[in-house]
């Protein structure tokens, strides 16, 4: 089958692909957990903490793992390959066949979204069954929470392959990206432990209103549509800027 | 019918004309030769063909389509190899050739394609691995999968050793009986001469000469050439006088001269007369070589 932008045989060409590449798989697939089971096996972690609002930081760390797994395949995953893609005359090649280039974007992102929702739904599953992390409470509003953060990560990928001539500069800006992200997704400190003022801040970065909106669901409520609002906004922009930006050549 | 037809193509890259009014056709059938320096404008040209590239000003018609708004039409109808691109480098040749045929309305079955660019042995090879020669040859296949009505190759023979060379103009003149129209771009000779029905030479953005090759080579100052050691010195002034004489060159007590047919008669008749043997005499036609050194020369 085959559309504009989305044809089955370069989906399951990229599929295969990304099973090719054991880099890709640890650090978007496993590396999360990983996290997640090392920072799970310091005791303290595993004790409620009333600066959490009586969580265990454990619990914290459930979302926190969840968003890097889609923050890695965004911005490590997604820009090399694709940058590398139109670097090498991969596009160009295709432009010159009934499908068009846009079917290879396509499938990175389908291929790298599985890959981010499947690493969530590990480390949901390892937390739940080793350190008795409760699944969220409010499973649609974490649903939707999730799909609006990985759309948000995927375009700020597409944004990089925008502006990165080669697959090395792709890497050098999707690594210093990358820092700031995890940063504002709670990797060393909770969004919850942050104090008001940063909290309030990073709520306004798409990672930080991701990180909050999952922690509502997780407890049970709809994420605030204030999180939402500022996720769907920065999807926009970044969908927009990609689109703008993006080169085929 | 004209399969390509290109008129007054212009394109510029930073205000310099890469492409500066070049107008050719190409019939049905036909193996028509791009020819031409480096950097003269010939994969600029095609790229426009291809609808790579949006022309500036002219007009470009594949099978009577318009390669820019009628892109996805002519891409069903049109297989191109490109002068540099790649494949991802984990794909393994098999899985090139399965994927590049999903495209096409009506592939090829490339398992004899495979065979004939000498790929059986590597369909499990992935691109990355495969040498120079082999990524060359797999081009040539992809090129070939959709089954077109006409093939733009870019340098076809770019990095293949002399064999596979030779097998590929096969393939290609095999192509073109089962009556595929067939652009080529190159910058080999030997290669124009022997494929090519008739040959565009283009320099400095422009079409400087086109004709069949052997119509190329007979414009060319000097199309014969004829060489011999002397058995006595022969005068200058006699030489210098042979008629359609383009030039002589003395070297180790032999003779080299360019000319015509007529100057073959004419110094046959004068070593006669002067009563002087011609050791190891050879009468040879000048190369498509000649001819092109001649015809991007007289322009520079």
């Amino acid at each position: 089958m085959s559309t504009d932008v989305l044809d089955t045989a370069v989906l399951r060409t990229e599929f295969r692909l990304f099973r090719r590449e054991p880099g890709g798989i640890f650090w978007i697939m496993l590396f999360p957990t990983m996290l997640l089971v090392i920072l799970g096996s310091i005791p303290s972690f595993r004790e409620a903490d009333p600066a959490l609002g009586g969580l265990r930081p454990v619990d914290a760390y459930v979302p926190v793992a969840v968003l890097l797994g889609l923050i890695i395949g965004g911005l490590q995953g997604m820009p090399p390959t694709l940058t590398g893609y139109r670097e090498t005359g991969i596009l160009r090649r295709m432009s010159t066949t009934p499908v068009r280039p846009a079917a290879l974007l396509t499938a990175q992102m389908v291929v790298l979204g599985a890959a981010s929702l499947l690493s969530a739904l590990v480390t949901l599953a390892v937390g739940r069954l080793a350190f008795g992390v409760g699944l969220p409470q409010q499973p649609f509003g974490y649903l939707v929470a999730l799909l609006l953060a990985l759309l948000a990560s995927l375009a700020l990928g597409a944004v990089l392959c925008a502006v990165s001539r080669t697959a090395k500069i792709a890497t050098a800006i999707g690594s210093t990206a990358l820092f700031p992200s995890m940063f504002t997704a709670g990797v060393w400190l909770p969004v919850e432990a942050m104090p008001d003022l940063l909290a309030d801040i990073v709520g306004w970065t798409p990672f930080g209103a991701a990180a909050q909106a999952l922690n509502e669901a997780a407890a049970g409520d709809w994420p605030g549509p204030l999180r939402l609002a500022v996720l769907a906004f920065w999807t926009v922009l970044l969908t927009a800027a990609a689109s703008r930006w993006f080169r085929w050549e | 019918m004209s399969v390509i037809d290109v008129t007054d193509l212009r394109k510029s890259y930073g205000g310099h004309a890469a492409v500066d009014g070049v107008s050719f056709t190409v019939e049905e059938g036909e193996i028509f030769g791009i020819l031409g320096p480096n950097g003269a404008g010939k994969t600029t040209t095609v790229e426009c063909v291809e609808g790579l590239r949006v022309p500036d000003a002219g007009r470009v018609r594949v099978t009577g389509l318009d390669p820019v708004t009628d892109h996805q039409e002519v891409t069903r109808v049109l297989g191109a190899q490109l002068q540099q691109s790649e494949l991802q480098p984990k794909l393994t040749v098999r899985e090139a050739l399965e994927l590049y045929a999903s495209f096409y309305p009506h592939p090829a079955d490339w398992r004899p394609l495979a065979e004939r660019l000498g790929l059986t042995g590597k369909l499990t090879t992935r691109f990355g691995k495969l040498s120079g020669g082999q990524k060359q040859r797999l081009f040539i296949a992809l090129a070939l999968i959709g089954n077109p009505r006409v093939v733009v190759l870019d340098e076809l023979t770019t990095g293949l050793d002399p064999r596979a060379r030779r097998d590929t103009w096969e393939l290609i003149e095999d192509v073109r009986a089962g009556g595929v129209t067939v652009l080529l771009v190159t910058h080999f000779m030997e290669e124009a001469q022997r494929l090519c029905d008739r040959i565009a030479v283009i320099d400095r953005g422009r079409i400087a000469a086109l004709d069949t090759p052997a119509g190329l080579i007979r414009r060319s100052a000097g199309a014969t050439v004829i060489s011999f050691t002397p058995s006595a010195p022969l005068d200058d002034t006699d030489l210098g006088a042979l008629p359609g004489l383009a030039s002589v060159q003395h070297k180790d007590g032999r003779i080299t001269l360019s000319g015509t047919d007529e100057t073959v008669n004419a110094v046959i008749t004068l070593l006669a007369r002067s009563r002087v043997t011609a050791h190891q005499l050879r009468v040879t036609d000048a190369t498509l070589d000649d001819a092109f050194l001649d015809l991007t020369e007289a322009t520079a």
